[in-house]
């Protein structure tokens, strides 16, 4: 037997591929007969449709044209609320909305057709700011522009503020941010009436585009077809979105009888699909004279944009971490998600909780500064412990221990020794040196009761040839679902990882095992993985052909002759809540997330207070995650999220002109490069967790949470400047700086 | 508007094959190698030169096919990240990269093994410095690029190592 596969750097399944330029994705498909397909787009941000006129000399003809009225079925994307319309038909809700579809073999004639479709639209007043909506300057969704409100009551905060002595009070922002995977979106359909519809494409959720595609043609779910490609990133930007285009090129498909390729350039990738959702936060704390937290009121808000899609749940992630891993006996949050005419903001890694994120370690150090203690001696004092609840009321079963990491990561970075050194050396110095910390962490699953009602299921195969395959709809998208899931069966049959692969996640041919989002991939569908896996040696020892001691030889050809015998061995697995989780949805009460990675992280910057430049010098980046399945993909993963979070503190300013992005591009869209990153240093804590596989948690959320206030943090302990908002732009910096000087 | 008449002939090397190819001048060779000769390991990120995702190399120099007119290639040679190394073999950068985990989702693989094939082909024994500059034309959104430089350092380790031997 070999030694386990759990915790090896087991090198990435499909990383010859990927490094050879044989990997396939979806622009790289080829189809007989194929039409580009291309999106006709609302050039204004609230209005009435009035009419569509195609100008100019082109030969209209030879195009297929698609508007609301071809659409067979019913005309929404159907996720939660079902508010978002295909194709907007009688009025355009935000700049981009899509109105008209157009396909054509040649790609320059349909850029040419697009630009030559005019969409003429009455505009009506719109709102572009939280402020704006929250007003109800102009109500423009529902009844009151609120997409979801959520309160957190625990103790009772109205009886603190009397007896506090301190009260500190702050507002934070975080702007808009856009994934920015590098493969734009895109999707391939063919569609008739006799065989349904089929599309391959980017996306991190086939069975997502699935629930969207039957309702819109009133198919059948068995003849809707939903394959993934190779996918070149997602970060939450492939979640939702993907729905959307893949009902364009069905749609174009279905009229059409041909192939339909919708793939965007980057221009339309960023200004019509989603982003981070803007934030506004405000804290209102009570402390004791002793360092402790005695009240918390905390008011979230959320800029949603123009529909529904998934605030209601980005929101309900950043109001349950808006509180922290801190312990306070009341604790009041009232959230809401607000519309605005803009595009509808959606789902991007952390989801909610970076922004509420950095507004408490932000916040934090403000109330640490007027209690007279040090950011780090203020949260050690409110730290919480095993036995412990959060604002929900959930009771902490895991052993966390913060303090333990917050030491670990003050030893790294050396952090004590730096703020002295610091201090002393930034005397008449130009270039300014700050370090600053952040201690945060991230529920790992779906919340609340979000993973009894998927119930996912995973599936695992024994194949004639002897080899193990793992049947789930979980997307690789580059974070390593393929090579950690086949790790885990590999490690719970006692086989070599080789003899494990992936199906290829085709709705078609593999069960529901819910969306690749949300940190839950590797803590639940792995751990589904590993029960099918114990499941599928159980049968194959029950069936006589396998000893209860075997080599991989003699596994593989316990699979051949099972398979010859009896035909086709499959074993399934589906999602059982542990049954200490209980949730009450209606109050907001109880375990909000089955467990949670737990992280102090520590950045070191320079500030170049003539310049204004922010450089990240140094990271040191403490979890504990559970168990780590493979030490190589857990650190690619923390590594990646601090970049893309030192992109979100530093660099990545959404520039807004009237609901629409008006730096579309990535000359004018700014996110780190090899010259702004660090060698980011990655430590994990190991605790297992009881109900993931092997041990395993969720963490690929996580560094989004907590990168950004460190810096902004170690900004300030550069400067000494408060800074309230990011992204913290030299221009932003400069002003702060003119203001700190007079 | 398209016209049949205005397409030139290009006549270049591609990976150590000689190809002739009719298209309009101002064809992207990005285009032009994905869509005429199928070589689809270079990719479009952003099509205006800041991503990298396409670099390749014309006459040995590492460019941005999305900003090459097609007639640029005209008796040029061109090598992408299908003739990097001998077919079923890997170049030690690529072989690097799968061991220090380098690629993720992948997409910018391609265009960053030959940015970083380039670079030790200038630079055969860069410093840290030397590593960062040399591949800040090349944008990756999953790795942090902590790896991608692990993924250089072992590159460049190998090689030296295969000099020796």
């Amino acid at each position: 037997m070999p030694d386990r596969i759990v915790g090896q750097p087991v090198a990435r399944k499909e990383a010859r591929d990927k490094v050879t330029g044989r990997s396939r994705y979806v622009d790289d498909l080829e189809f007989p007969e194929l039409l580009h397909g291309a999106t006709v787009r609302s050039p204004c941000a609230r209005g009435r449709i009035r009419g569509v006129h195609f100008e100019g000399s082109l030969p209209w003809g030879e195009f297929t044209v698609v508007t609301a009225k071809d659409i067979p079925g019913k005309n929404c994307i159907t996720l939660i609320l079902d508010d978002q319309p295909c194709l907007a038909d009688t009025v355009v809700n935000h700049p981009e909305e899509a109105v008209v579809l157009l396909a054509h073999p040649d790609k320059y004639l349909l850029e040419e057709a697009r630009r030559s479709v005019r969409v003429d639209i009455e505009p009506l007043p719109a709102v572009f700011t939280l402020e704006e909506s929250l007003a109800q300057k102009e109500i423009v969704w529902g009844r009151d522009n609120i997409l979801k409100s959520i309160a957190v009551e625990k103790g009772n905060v109205d009886d603190v503020w009397a007896r506090a002595d301190f009260i500190i009070e702050g507002e934070y922002r975080t702007g808009a941010q856009e994934q920015l995977y590098i493969e734009p979106n895109g999707m391939v359909a063919v569609a008739n009436s006799t065989d349904g519809v089929t599309v391959w494409g980017s996306m991190q959720c086939p069975y997502y585009v699935h629930k969207a595609l039957v309702p819109l043609f009133g198919l059948p779910e068995n003849k809707v077809r939903v394959v993934q490609v190779e996918t070149g990133g997602g970060f939450g930007g492939k979640e939702e979105y993907p729905s959307m285009i893949a009902a364009h090129a069905a749609l174009l498909a279905w009229k059409s009888g041909k192939p339909v390729k919708i793939i965007y350039d980057r221009a339309e990738d960023m200004a019509a699909t989603t982003k981070r959702h803007p934030s506004r936060t405000r804290h209102r704390t009570a402390v004791s004279r002793e360092g402790k937290l005695l009240g918390m009121e905390i008011e979230f808000a959320l800029d949603g944009g123009a529909y529904a899609t998934l605030s209601a749940v980005v929101l309900s992630r950043g109001t349950i971490h808006a509180a922290g891993p801190y312990l306070c006996p009341n604790v009041r949050i009232r959230s809401r998600a607000l519309a605005t005419n803009t595009p509808p903001q959606g789902a991007f890694r952390g989801f909610g909780a970076p922004q509420s994120t950095f507004a408490l370690e932000r916040h934090l150090n403000k109330v640490a500064l007027a209690v007279g203690l040090t950011p780090g001696e203020f949260r050690r004092r409110n730290f919480l412990r095993e036995g412990q609840t959060t604002a929900t009321g959930q009771v902490i079963r895991e052993k966390v221990d913060m303090s333990r990491l917050l030491e670990r990561a003050f030893e790294l970075s050396e952090y004590s020794a730096k703020v002295k050194r610091f201090a002393e050396e930034n005397l008449g110095r130009r270039v300014k040196k700050g370090i600053g910390f952040a201690s945060f962490m991230h529920g790992a699953g779906f919340t609340g009761s979000g993973e009894k009602y998927l119930a996912s299921i995973v599936g695992v195969e024994a194949t004639r040839e002897g080899r193990v395959k793992i049947l789930t709809a979980s997307t690789e998208i580059g974070q390593g679902t393929n090579t950690i899931l086949c790790q885990i069966a590999a490690d719970t049959l006692g086989l070599d990882c080789g003899r494990v692969e992936m199906a290829p996640a085709d709705t078609a041919t593999v069960p529901n095992s819910g969306p690749t989002v949300a940190s839950r991939t590797c803590m639940i569908v792995g751990k589904l993985v590993e029960s099918a896996a114990r499941a599928l040696k159980q049968a194959l020892v029950g069936s006589g052909l396998l000893p209860a001691q075997y080599s991989p030889e003699e596994f593989a050809q316990a699979c051949t002759r099972y398979v010859e015998k009896h035909g086709a061995l499959k074993t399934f697995s589906q999602y059982q809540q542990p049954p200490e989780i209980q949730w009450d949805e209606e109050n907001y009460k109880g375990d909000a997330y089955g467990a949670y990675g737990w992280a102090v992280y520590v950045a070191e910057v320079s500030v170049d207070t003539l310049t204004c430049e922010v450089r990240v010098d140094d990271f040191v980046a403490v979890q504990e995650v559970g168990t780590v399945i493979n030490p190589v993909l857990a650190s690619g993963q923390i590594e990646g999220g601090v970049a893309q979070a030192i992109g979100f503190a530093l660099y990545e300013n959404v520039v807004w002109h009237e609901g629409r992005m008006a730096n579309s591009q990535m000359t004018n869209y700014i996110i780190p490069t090899s010259m702004d990153v660090p060698r980011i240093r990655v430590y994990f804590e190991e605790v297992p967790y009881a109900y993931g596989p092997a041990g395993a948690k969720g963490l690929g959320e996580l560094p989004m949470d907590g990168t950004a206030p460190a810096i902004v943090n170690a900004i300030e302990n550069a400067t000494g400047i408060i800074i309230d908002q990011i992204p913290v732009l030299p221009e932003q910096l400069m002003e702060l700086l003119k203001v700190s000087r007079a | 508007m398209l016209d049949e008449a205005r397409k030139v002939d290009v006549a270049c090397k591609v990976n150590g094959r000689d190809h002739s190819i009719r298209v309009y001048p101002m064809a992207r060779l990005l285009d032009v190698l994905r869509e005429e000769l199928h070589l689809t390991g270079a990719k479009e990120g952003c099509g205006e030169g800041e991503c990298g995702a396409c670099s390749v190399f014309l006459n040995g120099q590492l460019v941005n096919s999305c900003l090459i007119p097609a007639a640029q290639a005209h008796n040029a040679e061109i090598t992408t990240i299908e003739g990097i190394a001998p077919a079923e073999s890997l170049h030690a950068v690529q072989q690097a990269f799968i061991e220090a985990g380098g690629s993720q989702c992948g997409i910018c693989t391609p265009g960053m093994i030959m940015a970083a094939v380039n670079l030790l082909e200038r630079v055969p024994q860069p410093n840290e410095e030397d590593v960062r500059v040399g591949l800040a034309g090349n944008l990756c959104r999953c790795t942090g690029y902590t790896k991608i430089f692990e993924a250089v350092v072992r590159a460049c380790r190998q090689m030296r190592e295969q000099v020796r031997a």
